[in-house]
């Protein structure tokens, strides 16, 4: 059994992992232009559930990060030191991420596009500098 | 004026109590919160009989259903009103709250609010756990959550690593004055730069101690405590509260914490102005969340505590004195409760460390990621 982290995968956020399997970053969007992630059956604006998955283009800015220099789980061990980040996507959601590059090179708002990485069958959307 | 400023003074904390804090193997929570309680009710002089409301925090680090129904069985007590509120670090403020507005409408006279937990000698695995489906990204711990707001501090503001020495050093020098303390050791700045990263750009000393230990409160009306004779009863004149997203991801800044709401209601509740304010206890379970909070009051304006904070302004022989028996960063971790217990301490005018005469003393308290926020002005 694998012992990195899997997510838990439910009705509601399917369609965001799944997308991922198949290359694609997915928000959520309402019929009234309110996006969010992470995924919800209710807008969180406006508690719409008329809404869609869309594709996002994988272009964000970096918003915030830390560094981990030691691992909290077995599976980030090799990882250290390795950071975590906020970014926002170009489309307006933001998310949790990792941006594959050296801490040195992490600067504020610098521009990201996205990168899917698969480690132990879960499909992961991390971000390169542009 | 509204109904809030009629409130303001009309409640009191009559009473107050903790144990010991640190390292208390073989103590369960319970046991915690019943010293705490005992020892609340004798510094108030009532009986527990006359206690017909138990509100108690939710232990953090050890969760248990119907907690406070467990905690009244032990106490041998049937309150009325009674039960366990699980808020973070804010809930001790939201519960002083409940009993007020509960006594206000007449459904009991006398309630206990109390918290105990023990991660220090128990469980700590709470404070590191994975942050939901994020854990893929190696998105763990509490104290990460902090540290990503201080990142985007320093992002927009320019924010120097000493000036959160500022915060540290000032909160250690009070806790090594305070024989209570759990953590007895002045630092310096210079000490504080080299303590070691821990989640960058957390420092060791950026961070609070973890902690045993319980504490509680004796809330009553003004009126209740001047006819049971209770003369050192310091009365609230403000109390506020406030809420934001559980994501960091979906707040409208990370830079801003909701003392901004919970202060405004509270300030407002009180008929006060920061400049009012001669003594204040913030929530410091990292030092980004004091200067974060001390800036959304309104003492120091956004982006310049540096400047704001310099020459000892936080220090007990400062303009603002700060967590003046050593907070979460040197007294104890228990989180939240024991800075109101100190801020009482510092009407009564009977504080360790007192600030000479001190009127009015502001206390924050917040949870979570700065999800939660509550603020309490005590005054004379």
């Amino acid at each position: 059994m694998s012992e990195f982290p899997q997510p838990d995968i439910t009705v509601t956020n399917k369609p965001f992992w799944d997308g991922l399997k198949n290359g694609e970053l997915l928000f959520q969007e309402c019929t009234n232009g309110h996006r969010w992630l992470p995924a919800s059956d209710f807008c969180p604006e406006c508690l719409s559930t008329f809404f869609e998955f869309k594709k996002a283009s994988g272009k964000a800015k970096l918003i915030s990060w830390v560094i981990y220099n030691t691992a909290h789980h077995r599976a980030f061990e090799k990882m250290v030191p390795y950071n975590v980040a906020i970014v926002q996507l170009d489309e307006g959601p933001r998310m949790i991420t990792n941006i594959v590059c050296a801490k040195e090179e992490l600067m504020p708002e610098m521009k990201l596009t996205l990168t899917i990485e698969e480690r132990d069958g879960v499909f992961l959307p991390k971000f390169l500098a542009q | 004026m509204s109904n809030l400023h009629q409130m303001s003074g009309k409640y009191v904390i009559a009473g107050i109590g903790q144990t010991a804090f640190g390292k208390l193997p073989g103590r369960s929570t319970i046991s915690l919160n019943i010293e705490a309680c005992k020892n609340a009710l004798i510094d108030a002089g009532v009986e527990k009989n006359q206690v017909d409301a138990l509100l108690v925090k939710t232990p953090t680090s050890a969760r248990e259903f119907m907690y406070g129904q467990k905690l009244a069985a032990a106490m041998g007590m049937r309150p009325k009103i009674g039960g366990s509120w699980d808020q973070g670090g804010a809930a001790n403020i939201a519960l002083i709250s409940n009993a007020m507005n509960a006594i206000e409408a007449g459904q009991c006279e006398i309630a206990l609010v109390c918290y105990a937990d023990n991660p220090k000698t128990g469980n700590r695995d709470h404070f590191s756990r994975p942050r939901g489906d994020d854990a893929v990204f190696g998105w763990f711990s509490t104290a990460a959550g902090y540290a990503m707001i201080q990142q985007r501090h320093i992002i927009e503001f320019g924010t120097k690593a000493e000036d959160f020495g500022i915060i540290a050093k000032a909160a250690r020098r009070h806790g090594a004055e305070n024989p209570n303390a759990q953590l007895r050791k002045a630092i310096n700045i210079d000490s504080y730069l080299q303590s070691p990263m821990q989640i960058e750009p957390l420092r060791r000393d950026d961070c609070c101690l973890v902690s045993d230990g319980g504490a509680a409160l004796v809330i009553m009306s003004a009126t209740k405590a001047r006819k049971l004779g209770i003369h050192h009863a310091i009365p609230i004149l403000g109390l506020g509260q406030g809420q934001t997203s559980s994501d960091l991801t979906n707040r409208p800044s990370l830079t801003s914490t909701e003392a901004v709401v919970s202060g405004k209601t509270a300030f407002t509740m009180a008929g006060l102005k920061t400049k009012d304010i001669d003594v204040v206890q913030i929530y410091d379970c990292f030092t980004i969340a004091v200067m974060m909070t001390l800036e959304d009051y309104g003492f120091c304006p956004k982006g310049q505590f540096g400047s704001w904070a310099a020459n000892g302004y936080l220090e007990i022989d400062g303009g603002l004195p700060f967590n003046t028996s050593g907070g979460l960063l040197s007294e104890t971790g228990m989180p939240g409760l024991q800075l109101i217990l100190e801020g009482v301490k510092q009407m009564r005018g009977t504080a360790l460390l007192q600030v000479a005469q001190a009127k009015k003393c502001l206390i924050s308290n917040q949870g979570g990621t700065m999800h939660t926020h509550g603020t309490l002005i005590l005054g004379n």
